[in-house]
C-alpha cells in the first residue's frame, strides 16, 4: 500500500512530518499501555520480594505481618477455580451449541437470549455479588461457603465461555457438517462427533481465559462474604477467604509490613492469572486450524 | 479433514420423507435450551434481587429524596439518602478514565490495524490481553502505593492519599485493551477497497487512516467507547482501594470520593443484617448502577450490530 503513497509524500515534506508525528503519537499510546504494565509488574515484584517466601504459601493468616501467610486463601482460590470450571464449561458449551446449531434466529426468544448474554457480559461484577448475597447466601440459605462463591463466579464468567465457545463452533466449516449428514448422521451425532471435537482448542482457550478472570475477581466475593480471617484449610461447604480478598484486606491494614505482604500476595495471584493466560495464548497459537 | 469444495443441499436429516421421531434428539434439544435459559434466569434473578429490596427501601425513603438529595450518609444516626454524591463520584471517575482510555485505546487500535506488521501484531495483541487480565485488586493496590506517591513526589500534584485521580488513571490504562480490541475489530471490518480508493486518489497512510478507516468504523469505535465507559462505571476494586470512601460532591479529582460500586463493596461485606436499612440501601444503589450500565450496554450492542450489518 505504501508504494503508492511514498513518491507523493516525499515530494511534500510537510506531509512527511505529519505522518511521522502521527506514527510517533501512536507509539506513545502503545508505550503508555505497555509501559504501565511493565512498571506494575516490576514494582509489585520488588515491593513484595521481602515477603515472598514459604511462609506466604504455607502459613496461616495472622495479626502479625511477619508470621502471616495465605495458605487458606490460596487453597480456597484453587477450589473456587475448580468449581467454576466444573459449572461454567458444560453450561457455557451447551448454550453455545444451542445458539449456533439449534436456535432458529427467526424466533424472538432466541434473539432475546443472544442480546441477554451480550448484556450479561458487561454487567458489573459487583452486581453479581448482590445477586449472590440476596439469592444464594440469604435466599436459599447456602451461607458464606466456597460453593456459593463458586456459583457466583460461574455466573460472572459464563458469558465469556459462551462467546468463546460460539466463536470456536462457528469456525468449523459447514462442509464438515454436510459430510456427516451425507453419511446419515443425526443432528446430535454431527454436533457431538464432528463439530465439538473440532472446536475443542477454541473452547479450551476461552475456558482458561474465563477461569483466569474468575480467579482474580474480588468484588463479588466480598459481597458473598468471603471473610478475611480464616485460620484453617477451607472445605467446599465451609467458610473461606480467597486470595484476592486476602490481598484486599492486607492493603487496608495501616501497618506498612502488611502492604509488603499485599504485594507478595499480588505476585502469587499475578503468577497464577498470567500463567493461565500464557497457557491459553499458547493453546490458541498451537492449535489454530486453517480449514 | 479437507473440504471437497462440493456444495450440497440442505442436510439430509431434515429432508428424509416419513422419518420417525427421534426422542433422543428431541431430548438433546430440550437440554440445550435449558442450558441457554440459565443466562436468562440469571438476568431475571439479578432484576428481582435488586428490585424487591429496592422497592422496600423506597417505602422507607422517598424516591424524591433519593434522587434529588445531595448528602449521602446512610449509616449515620441522622441518616441522609441523597444519591447524588455517589453518582457524581462515579461519573467523575469514569470521565477521567475515559479521557485516558479513549485516545490511547484508539491510537493503539489504529496502530495495530493500519500500521503494525502482522508479526508485530502477533506479539502485541497477547500483551494487551495480559494487561486486560491483571486482577483489579492488584491494580487498586498499584494505584494506591505507586501512582499516588508518584503523582505527589515526582510530578508535584497535590493529591490526597486517597484520591479520584490515581484511581482514574489506572482504571483508564486498564480500559485501553477494551477500547483497542473492539475498535480494531471494527476497523478490520472496513473493506480494503475503501482504503485502496483513498490511496488511488493520492492520500497517504495518515489520511487513509484518519479520514477513511476511522470514519467508516465509527459506529464500532463509539460502541467500544460506550462499553469502556460502562466498565468504568461498574469497576469496583480500584476505586474502593485507591479513591477513598468519602461521599462528597466535588469536581476536583485530587480529592477522595466515593462511587456507587465502592459504597456497595464497603457496605455489603456479608455482615449486614438482612432487612436493615443498610441492607436495603445496597439494593437501591445497586439498582441505580444496574440501570446505568444496562442502558450503555444496550447502546453498545446496537452500534456493534450496525457496523456488522454494513460491512459483513
Amino acid at each position: 500500500m505504501t508504494s503508492l503513497a511514498e513518491p507523493l509524500s516525499s515530494a511534500r515534506p510537510r506531509r512527511v512530518w505529519r505522518n511521522r508525528l502521527f506514527t510517533g503519537a501512536m507509539l506513545v499510546c502503545m508505550l503508555v499501555a505497555f509501559g504501565t504494565l511493565a512498571v506494575l509488574l516490576v514494582d509489585t515484584l520488588l515491593t513484595g520480594w521481602p515477603e515472598l517466601d514459604r511462609q506466604l504459601l504455607t502459613g496461616l493468616p495472622s495479626t502479625l505481618a511477619e508470621e502471616a501467610g495465605a495458605r487458606p486463601a490460596i487453597l480456597a482460590t484453587l477450589y473456587l477455580g475448580a468449581l467454576v470450571l466444573l459449572f461454567s464449561v458444560p453450561i457455557g458449551v451447551l448454550t453455545a451449541i444451542y445458539l449456533e446449531e439449534y436456535a432458529n434466529r427467526e424466533r424472538w426468544w432466541n434473539r432475546a437470549i443472544e442480546v441477554n448474554i451480550q448484556n450479561l457480559a458487561a454487567v458489573p461484577a459487583i452486581v453479581y455479588g448482590i445477586l449472590g448475597l440476596a439469592f444464594i447466601v440469604r435466599g436459599i440459605g447456602l451461607g458464606r461457603v466456597v460453593l456459593a462463591g463458586g456459583l457466583i463466579l460461574t455466573l460472572v464468567v459464563l458469558p465469556t465461555v459462551v462467546v468463546a465457545a460460539r466463536e470456536a463452533i462457528r469456525a468449523v466449516p459447514d462442509s464438515i457438517r454436510q459430510g456427516a449428514y451425507a453419511l446419515g448422521a443425526t443432528k446430535w451425532q454431527v454436533v457431538w462427533r464432528q463439530v465439538l471435537p473440532a472446536s475443542i482448542p477454541g473452547i479450551a482457550t476461552g475456558s482458561i481465559l474465563a477461569l483466569s478472570r474468575a480467579v482474580g475477581e474480588t468484588a463479588p466475593l466480598i459481597m458473598v462474604g468471603a471473610i478475611t480471617y480464616v485460620a484453617f484449610d477451607p472445605t467446599v461447604l465451609g467458610p473461606y477467604t480467597a486470595l484476592p480478598v486476602q490481598i484486599y484486606n492486607w492493603t487496608r491494614q495501616p501497618d506498612a509490613d502488611f502492604q509488603t505482604l499485599a504485594a507478595a500476595g499480588a505476585v502469587v495471584l499475578l503468577a497464577i492469572v498470567l500463567g493461565m493466560n500464557a497457557v491459553a495464548i499458547f493453546l490458541r497459537n498451537r492449535y489454530r486450524k486453517q480449514w | 479433514m479437507t473440504s471437497t469444495g462440493l456444495t450440497v443441499g440442505p442436510p439430509a436429516a431434515t429432508a428424509l420423507p416419513g422419518k420417525r421421531v427421534r426422542w433422543g434428539e428431541q431430548l438433546v434439544h430440550v437440554v440445550l435450551f435449558v442450558a441457554a435459559a440459565i443466562s436468562v434466569l440469571t438476568t431475571v434473578g439479578i432484576v428481582l434481587s435488586l428490585l424487591l429490596p429496592a422497592l422496600d427501601f423506597f417505602r422507607e425513603v422517598s424516591p424524591w429524596e433519593f434522587f434529588t438529595g445531595t448528602t449521602w450518609a446512610p449509616l449515620f444516626l441522622d441518616a441522609q439518602f441523597g444519591v447524588a454524591p455517589l453518582v457524581v463520584g462515579t461519573l467523575m471517575i469514569s470521565f477521567w478514565s475515559a479521557l485516558v482510555a479513549f485516545p490511547l485505546g484508539l491510537g493503539v487500535a489504529v496502530y495495530l490495524s493500519e500500521y503494525a506488521a502482522p508479526r508485530a501484531t502477533a506479539v502485541l495483541k497477547p500483551v494487551l490481553e495480559i494487561l486486560a487480565a491483571v486482577p483489579t485488586v492488584v491494580l487498586g493496590y498499584f494505584a494506591l502505593t505507586f501512582v499516588t506517591p508518584f503523582l505527589r513526589d515526582q510530578l508535584g500534584v497535590q493529591v490526597e492519599i486517597f484520591n479520584a485521580l490515581s484511581a482514574s488513571l489506572v482504571l483508564g490504562v486498564m480500559l485501553i485493551p477494551t477500547v483497542a480490541t473492539l475498535s480494531e475489530d471494527a476497523m478490520a471490518a472496513v473493506p480494503r477497497e475503501l482504503r485502496d480508493g483513498g490511496y488511488a486518489l493520492g492520500s497517504d497512510k495518515l489520511q487513509v487512516s484518519t479520514r477513511i478507516v476511522v470514519p467508516a468504523a465509527v459506529s464500532g469505535i463509539v460502541a467500544a467507547f460506550v462499553l469502556a465507559f460502562s466498565r468504568a462505571v461498574g469497576e469496583t476494586m480500584i476505586v474502593l482501594i485507591a479513591a477513598g470512601q468519602l461521599a462528597q460532591i466535588t469536581l476536583d479529582p485530587r480529592q477522595p470520593i466515593e462511587t456507587i460500586t465502592a459504597f456497595i463493596g464497603a457496605t455489603g461485606n456479608g455482615d449486614v443484617p438482612t432487612g436493615s436499612i443498610e441492607y436495603k440501601t445496597i439494593f437501591a444503589v445497586g439498582l441505580t448502577l444496574f440501570v446505568m450500565t444496562l442502558v450503555m450496554n444496550l447502546i453498545s450492542i446496537r452500534l456493534v450490530r450496525r457496523y456488522r450489518e454494513v460491512y459483513e
